[in-house]
Protein backbone atom coordinates (compact mmCIF):
# COMPACT_ATOMS: atom_id res chain seq x y z
CA UNK A 1 0.00 0.00 0.00
CA UNK A 2 1.15 3.38 -0.65
CA UNK A 3 2.44 5.46 2.17
CA UNK A 4 1.57 9.09 2.63
CA UNK A 5 4.44 10.79 2.10
CA UNK A 6 4.78 9.16 -1.14
CA UNK A 7 1.10 10.00 -1.99
CA UNK A 8 1.78 13.77 -0.94
CA UNK A 9 4.57 13.86 -3.35
CA UNK A 10 2.98 11.81 -6.14
CA UNK A 11 -0.27 10.00 -7.06
CA UNK A 12 -0.38 6.99 -9.66
CA UNK A 13 -3.40 6.01 -10.70
CA UNK A 14 -4.22 2.69 -12.63
CA UNK A 15 -7.26 2.68 -15.43
CA UNK A 16 -7.12 -0.69 -16.64
CA UNK A 17 -9.43 -0.25 -19.12
CA UNK A 18 -11.88 2.38 -21.18
CA UNK A 19 -14.57 0.80 -20.59
CA UNK A 20 -15.52 -1.66 -17.56
CA UNK A 21 -16.31 -4.70 -19.24
CA UNK A 22 -14.23 -4.24 -22.69
CA UNK A 23 -11.89 -6.90 -20.99
CA UNK A 24 -8.53 -5.97 -19.04
CA UNK A 25 -5.31 -7.35 -20.73
CA UNK A 26 -3.83 -9.48 -17.82
CA UNK A 27 -0.55 -8.38 -19.11
CA UNK A 28 -1.09 -5.05 -18.29
CA UNK A 29 -3.05 -5.33 -15.30
CA UNK A 30 -0.03 -7.26 -14.09
CA UNK A 31 2.37 -4.84 -15.03
CA UNK A 32 0.39 -1.98 -13.81
CA UNK A 33 -0.17 -3.35 -10.53
CA UNK A 34 3.41 -3.85 -10.54
CA UNK A 35 4.05 -0.04 -10.33
CA UNK A 36 2.15 0.21 -7.18
CA UNK A 37 -0.99 2.15 -7.90
CA UNK A 38 -2.93 4.30 -5.35
CA UNK A 39 -6.27 4.05 -7.02
CA UNK A 40 -8.09 1.66 -9.25
CA UNK A 41 -10.20 3.86 -11.20
CA UNK A 42 -12.69 3.31 -14.72
CA UNK A 43 -14.89 4.64 -16.58
CA UNK A 44 -17.66 2.25 -17.54
CA UNK A 45 -20.39 4.28 -19.93
CA UNK A 46 -21.25 7.26 -22.33
CA UNK A 47 -23.91 8.49 -24.47
CA UNK A 48 -22.29 6.83 -27.52
CA UNK A 49 -23.81 3.97 -28.20
CA UNK A 50 -27.07 5.96 -28.83
CA UNK A 51 -30.26 6.36 -26.44
CA UNK A 52 -31.58 2.93 -26.08
CA UNK A 53 -29.48 1.50 -23.81
CA UNK A 54 -30.03 4.98 -20.88
CA UNK A 55 -33.59 4.64 -22.50
CA UNK A 56 -34.40 0.59 -21.72
CA UNK A 57 -32.19 0.66 -18.58
CA UNK A 58 -29.87 -1.61 -19.57
CA UNK A 59 -25.94 -2.24 -20.25
CA UNK A 60 -24.19 -2.57 -23.64
CA UNK A 61 -21.63 -4.79 -22.16
CA UNK A 62 -22.45 -8.52 -21.05
CA UNK A 63 -22.84 -9.59 -17.96
CA UNK A 64 -20.23 -11.74 -18.07
CA UNK A 65 -17.28 -9.82 -19.11
CA UNK A 66 -18.10 -6.87 -16.58
CA UNK A 67 -18.01 -9.37 -14.28
CA UNK A 68 -14.61 -10.71 -15.33
CA UNK A 69 -13.20 -7.39 -15.38
CA UNK A 70 -14.91 -6.24 -12.14
CA UNK A 71 -13.42 -9.35 -10.17
CA UNK A 72 -10.05 -8.37 -11.63
CA UNK A 73 -9.90 -4.62 -10.12
CA UNK A 74 -11.85 -6.01 -6.96
CA UNK A 75 -9.25 -8.99 -6.40
CA UNK A 76 -6.11 -6.52 -6.51
CA UNK A 77 -7.61 -3.52 -4.34
CA UNK A 78 -8.56 -6.62 -1.88
CA UNK A 79 -4.79 -7.78 -1.98
CA UNK A 80 -3.27 -4.46 -1.74
CA UNK A 81 -5.65 -2.34 0.44
CA UNK A 82 -6.17 0.43 -2.15
CA UNK A 83 -9.38 1.78 -3.85
CA UNK A 84 -11.38 1.10 -6.81
CA UNK A 85 -13.51 4.13 -8.17
CA UNK A 86 -16.53 3.08 -11.41
CA UNK A 87 -18.05 5.94 -12.67
CA UNK A 88 -21.65 5.92 -15.09
CA UNK A 89 -22.51 2.22 -13.92
CA UNK A 90 -23.92 -0.34 -16.45
CA UNK A 91 -23.31 2.49 -19.38
CA UNK A 92 -25.97 5.10 -19.31
CA UNK A 93 -26.13 5.58 -15.14
CA UNK A 94 -29.19 5.37 -14.55
CA UNK A 95 -30.63 3.69 -11.33
CA UNK A 96 -31.63 0.46 -13.00
CA UNK A 97 -27.91 0.71 -14.61
CA UNK A 98 -25.94 1.41 -11.17
CA UNK A 99 -28.50 -1.28 -9.30
CA UNK A 100 -27.34 -3.59 -12.36
CA UNK A 101 -23.67 -3.08 -11.59
CA UNK A 102 -23.91 -3.62 -7.92
CA UNK A 103 -25.65 -7.18 -8.25
CA UNK A 104 -22.64 -8.23 -10.20
CA UNK A 105 -20.42 -6.78 -7.70
CA UNK A 106 -22.06 -8.26 -4.43
CA UNK A 107 -22.11 -11.60 -6.36
CA UNK A 108 -18.48 -11.23 -6.75
CA UNK A 109 -17.80 -10.19 -2.88
CA UNK A 110 -19.92 -13.29 -1.95
CA UNK A 111 -18.12 -15.75 -4.19
CA UNK A 112 -14.40 -14.28 -2.83
CA UNK A 113 -15.84 -13.43 0.87
CA UNK A 114 -14.92 -9.98 0.32
CA UNK A 115 -16.38 -7.13 2.92
CA UNK A 116 -15.45 -3.65 1.32
CA UNK A 117 -16.80 -0.57 2.52
CA UNK A 118 -18.94 0.37 -0.31
CA UNK A 119 -20.66 3.36 -1.51
CA UNK A 120 -22.89 3.71 -4.47
CA UNK A 121 -24.00 7.43 -5.73
CA UNK A 122 -27.30 7.53 -7.38
CA UNK A 123 -27.52 9.95 -11.03
CA UNK A 124 -30.76 9.60 -11.72
CA UNK A 125 -32.48 13.30 -12.02
CA UNK A 126 -35.87 13.80 -10.10
CA UNK A 127 -38.14 15.36 -12.37
CA UNK A 128 -39.80 17.80 -9.96
CA UNK A 129 -36.20 18.63 -9.18
CA UNK A 130 -35.60 19.60 -12.89
CA UNK A 131 -39.09 21.64 -13.43
CA UNK A 132 -37.88 23.70 -10.36
CA UNK A 133 -35.00 24.42 -12.05
CA UNK A 134 -36.89 24.93 -15.14
CA UNK A 135 -39.23 27.40 -13.88
CA UNK A 136 -36.01 29.33 -11.69
CA UNK A 137 -34.29 29.31 -15.54
CA UNK A 138 -31.21 27.42 -14.44
CA UNK A 139 -31.61 25.19 -17.68
CA UNK A 140 -30.24 25.85 -20.68
CA UNK A 141 -29.27 24.22 -23.60
CA UNK A 142 -26.49 22.40 -24.70
CA UNK A 143 -26.01 21.84 -28.39
CA UNK A 144 -29.17 21.32 -29.22
CA UNK A 145 -31.74 24.07 -30.12
CA UNK A 146 -34.35 24.19 -27.97
CA UNK A 147 -34.98 25.03 -24.43
CA UNK A 148 -36.02 22.33 -21.76
CA UNK A 149 -39.65 22.31 -21.07
CA UNK A 150 -41.87 20.59 -18.58
CA UNK A 151 -43.47 18.64 -21.64
CA UNK A 152 -40.09 16.97 -22.71
CA UNK A 153 -39.14 16.66 -19.19
CA UNK A 154 -42.27 14.58 -18.58
CA UNK A 155 -42.28 12.68 -22.27
CA UNK A 156 -38.36 11.62 -20.84
CA UNK A 157 -38.16 8.06 -19.91
CA UNK A 158 -35.27 8.66 -17.80
CA UNK A 159 -32.80 11.38 -17.24
CA UNK A 160 -29.22 11.66 -16.11
CA UNK A 161 -26.72 14.30 -14.66
CA UNK A 162 -23.18 13.85 -15.16
CA UNK A 163 -21.40 14.30 -11.47
CA UNK A 164 -18.24 15.77 -10.90
CA UNK A 165 -15.48 13.94 -8.49
CA UNK A 166 -16.99 15.81 -5.21
CA UNK A 167 -19.46 12.76 -4.40
CA UNK A 168 -16.52 10.31 -4.84
CA UNK A 169 -14.75 12.45 -2.38
CA UNK A 170 -17.42 12.21 -0.64
CA UNK A 171 -17.82 8.13 -0.69
CA UNK A 172 -14.27 8.56 0.26
CA UNK A 173 -14.35 10.70 3.41
CA UNK A 174 -17.34 8.51 4.54
CA UNK A 175 -14.63 5.75 4.22
CA UNK A 176 -15.77 3.26 1.22
CA UNK A 177 -13.15 1.30 -0.55
CA UNK A 178 -15.09 0.37 -3.59
CA UNK A 179 -17.32 3.53 -4.83
CA UNK A 180 -19.92 2.37 -7.03
CA UNK A 181 -21.52 5.71 -9.42
CA UNK A 182 -24.24 6.16 -11.42
CA UNK A 183 -23.62 8.56 -14.90
CA UNK A 184 -20.27 10.79 -14.40
CA UNK A 185 -17.86 13.30 -15.63
CA UNK A 186 -15.43 10.15 -16.88
CA UNK A 187 -12.30 12.89 -16.05
CA UNK A 188 -13.81 13.54 -12.76
CA UNK A 189 -13.68 9.27 -11.53
CA UNK A 190 -10.10 9.07 -12.46
CA UNK A 191 -9.50 12.74 -11.59
CA UNK A 192 -11.07 12.35 -7.77
CA UNK A 193 -8.63 10.59 -5.18
CA UNK A 194 -5.81 13.09 -6.91
CA UNK A 195 -7.82 16.46 -6.33
CA UNK A 196 -8.81 15.22 -2.58
CA UNK A 197 -5.07 14.82 -2.22
CA UNK A 198 -4.44 18.29 -3.25
CA UNK A 199 -3.38 17.85 -6.90
CA UNK A 200 -3.85 20.31 -8.91
CA UNK A 201 -7.58 20.22 -10.08
CA UNK A 202 -6.80 20.89 -13.84
CA UNK A 203 -3.40 18.27 -14.33
CA UNK A 204 -5.63 15.46 -12.20
CA UNK A 205 -8.84 16.55 -14.66
CA UNK A 206 -6.78 16.63 -17.84
CA UNK A 207 -5.03 13.10 -16.87
CA UNK A 208 -8.78 11.69 -16.05
CA UNK A 209 -9.92 13.02 -19.54
CA UNK A 210 -6.70 10.84 -21.07
CA UNK A 211 -6.82 7.98 -19.00
CA UNK A 212 -10.43 7.49 -19.44
CA UNK A 213 -10.23 6.23 -22.29
CA UNK A 214 -7.71 3.33 -20.89
CA UNK A 215 -4.52 2.52 -23.55
CA UNK A 216 -6.78 4.67 -26.39
CA UNK A 217 -4.02 7.62 -25.69
CA UNK A 218 -0.73 4.85 -26.83
CA UNK A 219 -0.11 3.16 -30.29
CA UNK A 220 -0.60 1.07 -31.23
CA UNK A 221 -4.09 1.81 -30.73
CA UNK A 222 -5.91 -1.55 -30.94
CA UNK A 223 -7.78 -3.36 -28.34
CA UNK A 224 -8.65 -2.36 -25.31
CA UNK A 225 -5.96 -1.60 -22.54
CA UNK A 226 -4.62 0.07 -19.34
CA UNK A 227 -3.17 3.40 -18.68
CA UNK A 228 -1.23 4.44 -16.09
CA UNK A 229 -0.95 8.29 -14.91
CA UNK A 230 1.23 9.42 -12.17
CA UNK A 231 0.49 12.86 -11.47
CA UNK A 232 3.41 15.41 -8.90
CA UNK A 233 2.92 18.48 -8.25
CA UNK A 234 3.32 20.64 -11.43
CA UNK A 235 2.71 17.68 -13.91
CA UNK A 236 1.66 14.91 -14.63
CA UNK A 237 2.81 11.47 -16.80
CA UNK A 238 0.97 8.76 -18.77
CA UNK A 239 2.39 5.59 -19.76
CA UNK A 240 1.30 2.11 -20.99
CA UNK A 241 1.56 -0.68 -18.71
CA UNK A 242 1.27 -3.43 -21.59
CA UNK A 243 5.33 -2.99 -22.67
CA UNK A 244 4.33 -3.84 -26.54
CA UNK A 245 3.07 -0.18 -26.25
CA UNK A 246 4.10 3.17 -25.74
CA UNK A 247 2.89 6.79 -25.17
CA UNK A 248 4.43 9.86 -27.41
CA UNK A 249 3.71 13.07 -27.83
CA UNK A 250 1.83 12.50 -30.98
CA UNK A 251 -0.56 10.04 -29.42
CA UNK A 252 -1.16 12.24 -25.78
CA UNK A 253 -1.44 15.02 -28.34
CA UNK A 254 -4.22 13.04 -30.37
CA UNK A 255 -5.91 11.88 -27.63
CA UNK A 256 -7.35 15.43 -27.17
CA UNK A 257 -8.85 15.73 -30.07
CA UNK A 258 -11.53 12.34 -29.29
CA UNK A 259 -15.11 13.04 -28.66
CA UNK A 260 -14.46 16.12 -28.42
CA UNK A 261 -15.73 19.42 -30.02
CA UNK A 262 -12.61 21.77 -29.11
CA UNK A 263 -9.23 20.40 -28.15
CA UNK A 264 -8.05 23.32 -26.32
CA UNK A 265 -10.93 23.70 -23.98
CA UNK A 266 -12.90 20.62 -22.10
CA UNK A 267 -16.18 21.83 -19.60
CA UNK A 268 -16.85 19.64 -16.58
CA UNK A 269 -19.02 20.49 -13.52
CA UNK A 270 -17.44 24.23 -11.93
CA UNK A 271 -15.31 24.75 -14.97
CA UNK A 272 -12.97 23.90 -17.99
CA UNK A 273 -9.65 22.61 -18.56
CA UNK A 274 -7.54 24.90 -20.91
CA UNK A 275 -4.92 23.32 -22.97
CA UNK A 276 -3.61 26.72 -24.93
CA UNK A 277 -0.43 26.30 -22.44
CA UNK A 278 -0.08 22.75 -21.76
CA UNK A 279 2.84 21.05 -22.89
CA UNK A 280 3.75 17.71 -23.93
CA UNK A 281 7.24 16.06 -23.41
CA UNK A 282 8.38 12.69 -23.99
CA UNK A 283 9.17 11.94 -20.91
CA UNK A 284 10.85 8.30 -21.18
CA UNK A 285 10.90 6.35 -24.68
CA UNK A 286 7.67 4.82 -23.33
CA UNK A 287 6.14 7.92 -21.12
CA UNK A 288 4.82 11.73 -21.72
CA UNK A 289 4.74 14.55 -19.26
CA UNK A 290 2.43 17.16 -19.73
CA UNK A 291 2.25 20.60 -18.32
CA UNK A 292 0.78 23.76 -18.24
CA UNK A 293 -2.76 22.65 -18.71
CA UNK A 294 -5.14 25.67 -16.26
CA UNK A 295 -8.32 25.23 -14.48
CA UNK A 296 -10.81 27.87 -15.53
CA UNK A 297 -13.66 28.12 -12.72
CA UNK A 298 -17.49 28.42 -14.10
CA UNK A 299 -20.58 28.44 -12.08
CA UNK A 300 -21.31 24.77 -11.31
CA UNK A 301 -23.30 22.74 -13.60
CA UNK A 302 -24.46 19.57 -14.17
CA UNK A 303 -24.78 18.09 -17.84
CA UNK A 304 -28.20 16.44 -18.22
CA UNK A 305 -29.05 13.40 -21.05
CA UNK A 306 -31.83 12.31 -21.07
CA UNK A 307 -33.81 10.13 -23.93
CA UNK A 308 -37.79 8.98 -24.54
CA UNK A 309 -38.88 6.53 -26.52
CA UNK A 310 -39.83 7.34 -29.62
CA UNK A 311 -41.78 3.96 -30.27
CA UNK A 312 -41.50 0.32 -31.53
CA UNK A 313 -38.96 -0.81 -34.01
CA UNK A 314 -39.47 -3.83 -36.59
CA UNK A 315 -36.90 -4.17 -39.42
CA UNK A 316 -36.43 -6.14 -42.30
CA UNK A 317 -33.18 -6.49 -44.21
CA UNK A 318 -32.82 -7.62 -47.64
CA UNK A 319 -31.27 -6.57 -51.26
CA UNK A 320 -31.66 -6.60 -54.88
CA UNK A 321 -29.39 -7.16 -57.33
CA UNK A 322 -31.15 -6.10 -60.28
CA UNK A 323 -30.10 -3.15 -62.47
CA UNK A 324 -33.59 -2.34 -63.81
CA UNK A 325 -34.99 -1.98 -60.68
CA UNK A 326 -31.37 -0.08 -59.16
CA UNK A 327 -31.85 2.44 -62.00
CA UNK A 328 -35.34 3.50 -60.40
CA UNK A 329 -34.40 2.87 -56.10
CA UNK A 330 -36.11 6.20 -55.41
CA UNK A 331 -39.28 5.70 -57.41
CA UNK A 332 -39.44 2.31 -56.38
CA UNK A 333 -39.50 2.90 -52.82
CA UNK A 334 -41.83 5.40 -53.05
CA UNK A 335 -44.29 3.43 -54.75
CA UNK A 336 -43.74 1.15 -52.08
CA UNK A 337 -44.58 3.70 -49.51
CA UNK A 338 -47.94 5.02 -50.99
CA UNK A 339 -49.03 1.39 -51.21
CA UNK A 340 -48.43 1.29 -47.20
CA UNK A 341 -50.23 4.64 -46.26
CA UNK A 342 -53.29 3.48 -48.94
CA UNK A 343 -54.15 0.64 -45.84
CA UNK A 344 -52.39 2.87 -42.97
CA UNK A 345 -52.48 6.29 -43.29
CA UNK A 346 -49.66 8.37 -43.29
CA UNK A 347 -50.13 8.65 -39.37
CA UNK A 348 -49.00 6.76 -36.51
CA UNK A 349 -46.14 5.47 -37.79
CA UNK A 350 -42.69 6.37 -39.54
CA UNK A 351 -41.49 3.78 -42.69
CA UNK A 352 -38.08 4.31 -43.54
CA UNK A 353 -35.52 2.90 -45.73
CA UNK A 354 -31.89 2.72 -45.59
CA UNK A 355 -30.40 1.86 -48.74
CA UNK A 356 -27.11 0.83 -49.03
CA UNK A 357 -24.83 2.08 -52.16
CA UNK A 358 -26.80 4.97 -52.27
CA UNK A 359 -26.83 6.61 -49.15
CA UNK A 360 -26.93 4.04 -46.03
CA UNK A 361 -24.24 5.38 -44.20
CA UNK A 362 -24.16 9.11 -45.07
CA UNK A 363 -27.92 9.57 -45.27
CA UNK A 364 -28.81 13.82 -45.21
CA UNK A 365 -24.98 14.29 -45.27
CA UNK A 366 -24.48 12.38 -48.29
CA UNK A 367 -23.70 14.75 -51.82
CA UNK A 368 -22.40 11.47 -53.90
CA UNK A 369 -25.76 11.18 -55.99
CA UNK A 370 -24.92 8.83 -58.71
CA UNK A 371 -25.25 4.66 -57.90
CA UNK A 372 -22.48 2.97 -58.70
CA UNK A 373 -23.33 -0.51 -57.12
CA UNK A 374 -24.04 -3.62 -58.93
CA UNK A 375 -26.27 -4.11 -55.65
CA UNK A 376 -28.03 -2.28 -53.05
CA UNK A 377 -28.94 -3.52 -49.47
CA UNK A 378 -32.14 -2.33 -47.99
CA UNK A 379 -33.08 -2.33 -44.54
CA UNK A 380 -36.51 -1.48 -44.26
CA UNK A 381 -37.55 -0.02 -40.39
CA UNK A 382 -40.71 0.86 -39.02
CA UNK A 383 -40.58 2.61 -35.85
CA UNK A 384 -44.80 2.45 -34.56
CA UNK A 385 -46.44 3.53 -31.17
CA UNK A 386 -47.16 -0.35 -30.18
CA UNK A 387 -45.24 -3.39 -31.16
CA UNK A 388 -48.02 -4.70 -32.91
CA UNK A 389 -48.55 -1.99 -34.94
CA UNK A 390 -44.65 -1.78 -35.73
CA UNK A 391 -44.66 -5.05 -36.88
CA UNK A 392 -47.93 -5.03 -39.36
CA UNK A 393 -46.86 -2.09 -41.01
CA UNK A 394 -43.37 -3.00 -41.44
CA UNK A 395 -45.14 -6.99 -43.16
CA UNK A 396 -47.02 -4.55 -45.64
CA UNK A 397 -43.74 -2.85 -46.52
CA UNK A 398 -41.98 -5.73 -46.76
CA UNK A 399 -44.64 -7.35 -48.52
CA UNK A 400 -45.05 -3.83 -50.89
CA UNK A 401 -41.23 -4.15 -51.69
CA UNK A 402 -41.11 -7.65 -52.51
CA UNK A 403 -44.27 -7.88 -55.11
CA UNK A 404 -44.72 -4.03 -56.72
CA UNK A 405 -44.24 -3.55 -60.06
CA UNK A 406 -42.05 -0.87 -61.91
CA UNK A 407 -41.30 -0.01 -65.28
CA UNK A 408 -39.51 -2.29 -67.19
CA UNK A 409 -39.80 -5.23 -64.43
CA UNK A 410 -38.16 -8.53 -65.87
CA UNK A 411 -38.07 -10.31 -61.91
CA UNK A 412 -41.64 -10.46 -61.34
CA UNK A 413 -41.26 -13.26 -58.86
CA UNK A 414 -39.60 -10.97 -56.31
CA UNK A 415 -37.79 -8.06 -56.15
CA UNK A 416 -35.68 -8.64 -53.50
CA UNK A 417 -33.37 -10.94 -51.82
CA UNK A 418 -33.99 -11.72 -47.84
CA UNK A 419 -30.82 -13.61 -46.16
CA UNK A 420 -33.14 -14.41 -42.62
CA UNK A 421 -36.16 -16.31 -42.14
CA UNK A 422 -38.08 -14.72 -40.06
CA UNK A 423 -37.92 -11.44 -42.51
CA UNK A 424 -39.33 -9.37 -39.72
CA UNK A 425 -37.05 -8.82 -36.46
CA UNK A 426 -38.68 -6.76 -33.90
CA UNK A 427 -36.54 -4.81 -32.40
CA UNK A 428 -38.04 -3.58 -29.50
CA UNK A 429 -37.98 -0.44 -28.07
CA UNK A 430 -36.98 3.38 -29.88
CA UNK A 431 -35.28 5.91 -27.98
CA UNK A 432 -34.05 9.49 -28.79
CA UNK A 433 -31.81 12.00 -26.83
CA UNK A 434 -34.37 15.05 -26.06
CA UNK A 435 -32.19 16.32 -23.21
CA UNK A 436 -29.24 17.57 -23.63
CA UNK A 437 -28.64 20.63 -21.31
CA UNK A 438 -26.47 22.20 -18.45
CA UNK A 439 -28.61 22.58 -15.08
CA UNK A 440 -26.96 25.08 -12.63
CA UNK A 441 -26.83 24.06 -8.99
CA UNK A 442 -25.55 25.65 -5.85
CA UNK A 443 -23.78 22.64 -4.57
CA UNK A 444 -21.95 19.97 -6.26
CA UNK A 445 -23.93 16.89 -4.04
CA UNK A 446 -27.18 18.69 -5.00
CA UNK A 447 -27.97 15.54 -6.60
CA UNK A 448 -26.14 12.83 -5.88
CA UNK A 449 -26.78 11.10 -2.39
CA UNK A 450 -24.11 8.90 -1.85
CA UNK A 451 -25.15 5.57 0.28
CA UNK A 452 -23.04 3.07 2.16
CA UNK A 453 -24.16 -0.23 1.24
CA UNK A 454 -24.48 -3.82 2.75
CA UNK A 455 -22.81 -6.67 1.11
CA UNK B 1 -6.51 4.88 -51.58
CA UNK B 2 -4.63 5.54 -54.72
CA UNK B 3 -2.54 8.69 -54.76
CA UNK B 4 -3.52 11.42 -56.95
CA UNK B 5 -0.47 12.29 -59.31
CA UNK B 6 -2.31 14.54 -61.73
CA UNK B 7 0.96 17.21 -62.02
CA UNK B 8 0.34 20.72 -62.54
CA UNK B 9 3.46 22.14 -63.77
CA UNK B 10 3.76 26.00 -63.79
CA UNK B 11 2.59 28.03 -66.84
CA UNK B 12 -1.12 26.01 -66.67
CA UNK B 13 -1.42 25.20 -62.99
CA UNK B 14 -2.55 27.43 -59.96
CA UNK B 15 -3.64 31.08 -59.74
CA UNK B 16 -0.66 31.87 -57.40
CA UNK B 17 1.90 30.94 -60.57
CA UNK B 18 -0.46 32.29 -63.21
CA UNK B 19 0.51 35.65 -62.61
CA UNK B 20 3.92 35.13 -63.67
CA UNK B 21 4.00 32.64 -66.35
CA UNK B 22 4.04 34.64 -68.81
CA UNK B 23 6.45 37.09 -68.04
CA UNK B 24 9.73 35.09 -67.69
CA UNK B 25 9.46 31.44 -68.97
CA UNK B 26 13.29 31.01 -68.63
CA UNK B 27 13.54 31.35 -64.70
CA UNK B 28 9.94 29.23 -64.18
CA UNK B 29 12.65 26.60 -65.72
CA UNK B 30 15.37 27.25 -63.79
CA UNK B 31 11.95 26.82 -60.47
CA UNK B 32 11.11 23.02 -59.55
CA UNK B 33 8.30 24.15 -57.87
CA UNK B 34 4.87 22.98 -58.67
CA UNK B 35 1.34 22.09 -57.39
CA UNK B 36 -0.27 18.76 -57.49
CA UNK B 37 -3.85 18.21 -56.76
CA UNK B 38 -3.75 16.02 -53.73
CA UNK B 39 -6.71 15.00 -51.42
CA UNK B 40 -6.43 15.55 -47.82
CA UNK B 41 -6.29 11.74 -47.29
CA UNK B 42 -2.97 11.58 -49.54
CA UNK B 43 -1.31 14.04 -47.14
CA UNK B 44 -2.67 13.69 -43.75
CA UNK B 45 -1.93 10.23 -41.45
CA UNK B 46 -5.23 10.18 -40.08
CA UNK B 47 -8.86 11.36 -41.10
CA UNK B 48 -11.95 10.29 -38.78
CA UNK B 49 -15.27 11.33 -37.75
CA UNK B 50 -16.96 10.74 -34.86
CA UNK B 51 -19.66 12.13 -32.09
CA UNK B 52 -18.69 15.05 -29.73
CA UNK B 53 -21.84 14.41 -27.54
CA UNK B 54 -24.95 12.83 -29.15
CA UNK B 55 -25.51 16.31 -31.12
CA UNK B 56 -22.35 16.97 -32.86
CA UNK B 57 -20.14 15.64 -35.32
CA UNK B 58 -16.37 16.16 -35.01
CA UNK B 59 -13.99 15.40 -37.93
CA UNK B 60 -9.83 15.14 -37.01
CA UNK B 61 -7.26 15.45 -39.62
CA UNK B 62 -4.04 14.71 -38.27
CA UNK B 63 -0.98 15.31 -40.16
CA UNK B 64 2.18 13.21 -40.01
CA UNK B 65 4.45 15.79 -38.95
CA UNK B 66 5.29 19.34 -38.41
CA UNK B 67 6.18 20.39 -42.15
CA UNK B 68 3.01 18.75 -43.52
CA UNK B 69 0.76 20.14 -40.89
CA UNK B 70 2.69 23.76 -41.41
CA UNK B 71 1.95 23.73 -45.31
CA UNK B 72 -1.42 22.42 -45.06
CA UNK B 73 -2.20 25.37 -42.19
CA UNK B 74 -0.55 28.03 -44.84
CA UNK B 75 -2.65 26.78 -47.36
CA UNK B 76 -6.03 27.82 -45.30
CA UNK B 77 -7.49 24.87 -47.39
CA UNK B 78 -10.55 24.48 -45.13
CA UNK B 79 -13.17 27.01 -44.16
CA UNK B 80 -17.07 26.98 -43.36
CA UNK B 81 -17.79 27.07 -46.79
CA UNK B 82 -15.52 24.25 -47.96
CA UNK B 83 -17.13 21.69 -45.12
CA UNK B 84 -20.49 23.04 -45.99
CA UNK B 85 -20.19 22.01 -49.50
CA UNK B 86 -18.48 18.64 -48.61
CA UNK B 87 -21.27 17.89 -46.65
CA UNK B 88 -24.56 19.48 -48.44
CA UNK B 89 -24.78 21.28 -44.95
CA UNK B 90 -25.77 25.33 -43.96
CA UNK B 91 -22.60 26.89 -43.17
CA UNK B 92 -23.79 27.97 -39.93
CA UNK B 93 -23.89 24.43 -39.11
CA UNK B 94 -20.27 24.30 -39.17
CA UNK B 95 -19.60 25.29 -35.71
CA UNK B 96 -15.71 25.18 -35.39
CA UNK B 97 -12.56 24.48 -37.39
CA UNK B 98 -10.06 24.22 -34.78
CA UNK B 99 -5.89 24.03 -35.66
CA UNK B 100 -4.12 22.02 -32.84
CA UNK B 101 -0.19 22.82 -33.24
CA UNK B 102 0.61 19.48 -30.54
CA UNK B 103 -1.02 17.20 -32.38
CA UNK B 104 -0.30 18.93 -36.13
CA UNK B 105 -4.00 18.49 -36.21
CA UNK B 106 -7.11 20.25 -37.32
CA UNK B 107 -10.56 19.43 -35.80
CA UNK B 108 -14.14 20.58 -37.46
CA UNK B 109 -16.66 20.86 -35.35
CA UNK B 110 -20.27 20.37 -36.77
CA UNK B 111 -24.08 19.52 -35.88
CA UNK B 112 -25.40 16.21 -36.79
CA UNK B 113 -28.67 16.59 -38.88
CA UNK B 114 -29.92 14.05 -36.07
CA UNK B 115 -29.35 13.54 -32.53
CA UNK B 116 -27.64 10.29 -32.30
CA UNK B 117 -29.92 7.21 -32.75
CA UNK B 118 -33.02 9.39 -33.87
CA UNK B 119 -35.28 8.45 -36.21
CA UNK B 120 -33.88 8.28 -39.50
CA UNK B 121 -30.13 7.68 -38.08
CA UNK B 122 -27.30 6.08 -40.12
CA UNK B 123 -24.83 6.37 -38.18
CA UNK B 124 -24.76 6.22 -34.76
CA UNK B 125 -21.51 6.64 -33.46
CA UNK B 126 -20.81 9.31 -36.38
CA UNK B 127 -17.86 6.78 -37.73
CA UNK B 128 -17.93 7.32 -40.71
CA UNK B 129 -18.66 10.68 -41.92
CA UNK B 130 -15.18 11.24 -43.06
CA UNK B 131 -14.71 10.33 -46.42
CA UNK B 132 -15.74 13.70 -48.19
CA UNK B 133 -13.36 15.54 -46.09
CA UNK B 134 -10.53 12.59 -47.20
CA UNK B 135 -11.18 13.03 -50.53
CA UNK B 136 -11.49 16.36 -50.45
CA UNK B 137 -8.53 17.28 -53.29
CA UNK B 138 -6.00 20.88 -52.42
CA UNK B 139 -3.54 21.95 -54.58
CA UNK B 140 -0.49 20.86 -52.70
CA UNK B 141 3.27 22.22 -53.24
CA UNK B 142 5.69 20.11 -54.29
CA UNK B 143 9.09 20.04 -55.20
CA UNK B 144 9.95 18.13 -58.37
Amino acid sequence: MASTARTRDRMTVLAPEGMLGYGIPVRSMQEGLARDPDVLAVDAGSTDPGPYYLGAGVPYTSRRAVKRDLAMMLEAAHERGIPVLIGSAGGGGGRPHLEWLVEVYREICREHGYRFCTATIQAEVDKRWLKAKVAQEQVTPLDVPDALTGEAIDAATRIVAQMGDEPFQKALDLGAEVVIAGRACDASVIAALPIRAGFDRALAIHMGKILECGGAAAYPRHGSDSLLGVIDHDSFTVEPPNPEKICSVASVAAHSLYERSDPYRLALPGGAIDLHGTTFEQATPRSVRVRGTRFVPAPYTFKLEGVRRAGYRTISVAGTRDPILISQIDAYLENVRARVSDVYGTEGYRLLFHVYGRDGVMGALETAKEIRSHELGLVIEVVADDPETSAAILALSRSAALHSTYPGRKAIAGNLAFPFSPSDLKAGEAFEFIVHHLVEVADPLELFPVELIDL
Amino acid sequence: MARLTIWRSEGYGGASVRAQSATNQQSLNRDRRATALRTIGDVAQFVTSKNAGPFLLTLDVVFPDEATYRTFKSLRALDRHVIAGLYGIPETDVLKIIEFDPAYAVKITMRRPLGSGALGETDVYGAQQHVPLMLHEIDWPEVR
